[in-house]
């Protein structure tokens, strides 16, 4: 009668949508949350979940029961002294009858809801509306990925990829066919033997007995016809195709010169590890290059670029000749579609200042889809600022920011990759 | 003939679970326990928290209020503030019992005994389970529903049908018609009617609000202003709503139709959770200690096993810290006990409070308890004086008009009853939840709602009442008006919906 289950491999994340619904539900105050947890963190705990706090008032859900007033008469357990009559002062809490309500001395006590999201809701909901602007370009282009496709079918394969229907389908024809043929005879057989009818009786005889046999043996090996044969198999194959996706690749400039004291180059960072983050969650075809900077500049990877330390002078403009260099060796404008995020202090060699304007006017604007500069400095921006807003006027494709503090990184990131509804 | 002892140690096995389930149908069969067949399922502590996020259906609609409830139970697991459950235990046929993975070998012997047999024979006698829930066809509404759900999402969003849901679990516990009983529908006809249902409501509803004038003379019979809608009182708020709220779209109804019917399945539970908890509790306890008695048990099993049974039916007295009201397993299991030690073993006070039990076959007695009582009325009937001694219960008055609390009963030959009665009031949901009815609808004029609200012994609404009326306009689609009164008709206060301005409400 009874039956036992075990239940303990089946999916365990039976409320998985439940609580998709519930952060759905509480974006708008998680959200918040978020952004402002991204800016407590350390650089190298960015990437984990978080903490959420919710007021309890907006997650709540009414009921209609009784309040507190009123007569009430309730039961307790475990009488020790009292005798019918007896009188008690009020407890003070103000709340009224200890009896079924639950003391609030023994719970939490506090007001709020409180839960954690994990790295991936974490990071979804913080690149929530974010986009690389103008992905479209230019040539699609093969980039090593390759996605498998129905290729037809085949007479050998593997039992998995079994076309049954196929099979079926050829096995019914091949019957058909074999055995109408031997009806064919059979009947042009009997038909003989009819005609036969004028015939003298002894060869009649004879000559029937022949057609009967032959008729048994068709009849036989008709019967022979087998119901699936190794030549009806048919089997699904799977093709790999290179699947064409268009190619984006991402400059990331940094300076890192003496002048970008460690704070500002911890601000520098942070906004390149948001952005880094942010490209790697969403696109996963994309290619990064860390250039960093100070009078000279360096093609670097991610681990250098974060983590080490240099000082020096600065010159912008070797960064951007870089820049150029690899764009035109190596990331073709016409295949590739390309972005460049820079970040600095804004100090600039001045003589170099209009040396920039002109490299990225001629060199490097024309043929990218979108430059972000991003200046870490409160005031006093200096030449680089002003060479650069020339160019903003003249370029759609480029934006610029500035950002103060650690609290601006967030929404200047959200500001400069906003989605852009069309 | 001598039997092999079972297999004993902590760890279970699937094969050592089978043989003490073989054993323990064999011992229940023979006290006479009726059950439904049993589907023991073993599952693991993330799956017993998804479990209880839903209320224990085994499968249901999405809605983030079971996500907000799964992220509670997970926390506070993780932490280590609550441990979970050892079993939960289904009313369907077949009983699904879920039995935690972690449970030691003789925690799932206690589970099997008390959830497989005792709720499970709880759930197949106790007559509230017989009339308003079906256990045949619960699975499949389940599945229908968890369908109808997601396909209104998908036609009309996400939001609009959570929000139709907010609504309707806020008024979910006004969706249960008390005195009714309710008719048992298979997923077939379930499927079929809802069809002809969303045509034929709409058509009601829409003559009911017809403001067109009939082309031909209307009957003189009554004034309009007479006759009053609904004719009755309705106390089934979610029911009045689905048949009659102006604005409703068809499938909306049907979801109000299902969070009603599924509040209806639970309603037996919400009524018997005392006599259930005790019913089971003591089964277990009486089964395992028949294995025990046949030899069956080694020595070690059963001081696990009384260690934990110990620990359920604790009952903290009031003034200790970890109190948090009375344990309904530790009275429910005193009460059944109580029971049979007064077929056995009955002293003269017994035979003068309770001479039907004395000398009657224990079996008998415990079944006819279980099958035709709920928690008030079985407390009303069965709560001894022995009882009421064993726990010191006394009670306490608490009169907004006196300064004090009064002690008005203790467990003395004057308060027995007193404490009886006060005690199965305690368990009555019909005190212990705010009587509120549809009054009145006001056909003629701007289509206002009007509850009323009778209060008892002066218990007020509380805070919350405003947010749930916000969700019953919503429903309703024009003004509501909820009102308290005293049980004379006293006007008390009044809630409107939306809130009314003074100045309006005198102009009227």
């Amino acid at each position: 009668m009874s039956q036992f289950i075990d239940k303990r491999l089946n999916g365990k994340n039976k409320s998985a949508v439940n609580r998709q619904r519930f952060i759905r539900r509480f974006k708008q105050q998680i959200k918040e949350a978020v952004s402002e947890a991204i800016q407590k963190r350390s650089i190298k705990d960015i990437e984990s979940g978080e903490r959420i706090i919710i007021p309890r008032r907006d997650i709540d859900e009414p009921k209609i029961h009784h309040g507190a007033g009123g007569r009430r008469e309730f039961v307790l357990p475990g009488n020790q002294e009292f005798l019918k009559g007896d009188k008690l002062h009020r407890p003070s809490s103000g709340a009224s009858g200890s009896g079924d309500s639950e003391a609030s001395d023994t719970g939490e006590g506090s007001d709020d809801f409180s839960f954690y999201i994990t790295k991936e809701e974490f990071l979804s909901i913080f690149f929530d509306d974010l986009e690389l602007p103008d992905l479209i370009k230019t040539k699609l282009t093969e980039i090593p990925m390759m996605e498998t496709i129905q290729g037809g079918f085949s007479k050998v394969g593997t039992p998995p990829n079994l076309n049954i229907l196929r099979t079926f389908r050829n096995a019914i024809a091949r019957r058909l066919t074999f055995k109408r043929n031997y009806d064919k005879k059979i009947d042009e057989l009997e038909q003989s033997k009819n005609l036969q009818e004028t015939e003298t009786s002894s060869t009649k005889l004879k000559k029937s007995n022949l057609i009967d046999k032959q008729i048994r043996e068709l009849k036989k090996k008709k019967k022979q016809v087998p119901f699936i044969d190794s030549f009806d198999l048919r089997f699904n194959t799977h093709l790999q195709r290179p699947k064409l996706t268009t190619q984006a690749v991402m400059f990331c400039i940094m300076d890192v010169s003496g002048s970008m004291d460690e704070q500002k180059k911890e601000l520098a960072k942070r906004f390149f590890i948001l952005l880094y983050l942010f490209l790697n969650r969403n696109y996963k075809t994309i290619r990064i290059v860390f250039v960093r900077h100070h009078t000279a500049a360096k093609e670097v990877d991610e681990q250098e670029f974060f983590y080490s330390r240099e000082t020096g002078g600065t010159v912008v403009s070797s960064a951007l000749e870089l820049v150029h260099k690899i764009m035109t060796e190596r990331f073709p404008s016409a295949d590739w579609n390309i972005y460049i995020a820079q970040a600095s202090d804004g100090d600039n060699w001045n003589a170099d200042s209009p040396l920039c304007g002109e490299i990225l006017n001629d060199k490097i604007l024309p043929f990218i889809q979108y430059y972000a500069y991003v200046e870490i400095m409160p005031r006093h921006h200096q030449s680089l600022w002003k060479t650069y807003l020339t160019l903003q006027e003249h370029h759609k494709n480029f934006s610029m920011r500035s950002i103060d503090n650690i609290k601006d990184i967030y929404p200047v990131l959200h500001d400069l990759f906003r989605r852009k509804d069309k | 003939m001598k039997r092999k002892k079972l297999p004993s140690g902590s760890e279970w096995s699937f094969s050592t679970l089978k043989h003490y389930e073989r054993e323990i149908a064999r011992v229940a069969a023979s006290f006479g326990l009726d059950t439904y067949p049993n589907q023991l399922e073993i599952i693991n502590a993330e799956q017993m928290m998804d479990n209880y996020a839903t209320i224990g259906m085994p499968l249901g609609y999405y809605h983030w209020s079971f996500g907000k409830q799964y992220i509670n139970v997970e926390k506070s697991y993780k932490r280590g503030l609550m441990g979970l459950a050892y079993e939960m235990v289904i009313n369907s046929n077949p009983c699904i019992s879920y039995l935690l993975e972690e449970n030691t070998l003789v925690m799932q012997a206690t589970v099997i005994a008390h959830a497989c047999y005792g709720h499970n024979a709880f759930f197949k006698g106790n007559y509230l389970f017989t009339t308003w829930t079906n256990p045949e066809s619960i699975i499949d509404y389940l599945v229908f529903s968890r369908n109808f759900i997601a396909e209104c999402e998908e036609r009309y969003g996400i939001d609009e049908v959570e929000m139709l849901l907010d609504a309707c679990h806020a008024l979910s516990n006004y969706g249960v018609d008390r005195y009714k009983r309710p008719q048992a529908l298979s997923l077939q006809e379930e499927k079929a009617r809802q069809k002809m249902r969303e045509t034929y409501l709409q058509a009601q509803v829409n003559d009911l609000w017809r403001t067109i004038p009939h082309t031909h003379k209307p009957q003189k019979k009554i004034k309009p202003e007479l006759a009053p809608f609904p004719k009755e009182p309705e106390e089934n708020l979610l029911y009045f709503i689905e048949k009659n709220a102006p604005l409703l779209e068809p499938w909306q109804r049907e979801i109000i139709r299902i969070v009603r019917k599924i509040a209806c399945y639970f309603y037996p539970q919400r009524l018997t959770k005392l006599m259930n908890e005790g019913w089971a509790t003591f089964w277990h306890y009486t089964l395992i200690n028949a294995l025990y008695d046949e030899k069956l048990l080694t020595d070690e099993f059963m001081l696990e096993f009384i260690e934990n049974h110990t620990s359920v039916i604790q009952q903290n007295e009031f003034y200790d810290k970890h109190y948090n009201g009375l344990n309904p397993y530790a009275l429910g299991y005193a009460i059944f006990a109580d029971i049979r030690r007064m077929c056995e073993n009955p002293t003269n006070e017994d035979k003068e409070w309770f001479p039907d039990l004395v000398g009657q076959p224990w079996e008998k007695a415990l079944d006819f308890a279980m099958r035709n009582f709920k928690d008030d009325s079985f407390i009303a009937q069965y709560l001894s004086p022995h009882i009421i001694r064993k726990l010191k219960l006394f009670a306490i008055l608490d009169d907004p008009t006196n300064t004090e609390l009064v002690v008005s009963a203790i467990h003395d030959e004057q308060g027995y009853r007193k404490i009886r009665e006060l005690l199965s009031n305690q368990y009555n949901l019909s005190l212990t939840e705010p009587n509120i009815q549809v009054y009145n609808v006001d056909m003629r004029g701007d289509r206002s709602l009007t509850l009323r609200h009778v209060q008892q012994d002066g218990k007020p609404l509380s805070d919350d009442t405003t947010e749930v009326l916000k969700h019953l306009h919503y429903l309703w689609g024009f003004d509501v008006k909820l009102e308290s009164i005293t049980p004379s008709g006293t006007f008390v206060c009044a809630y409107n919906c939306p809130e009314k301005e003074l100045a309006v409400l005198e102009l009227k």
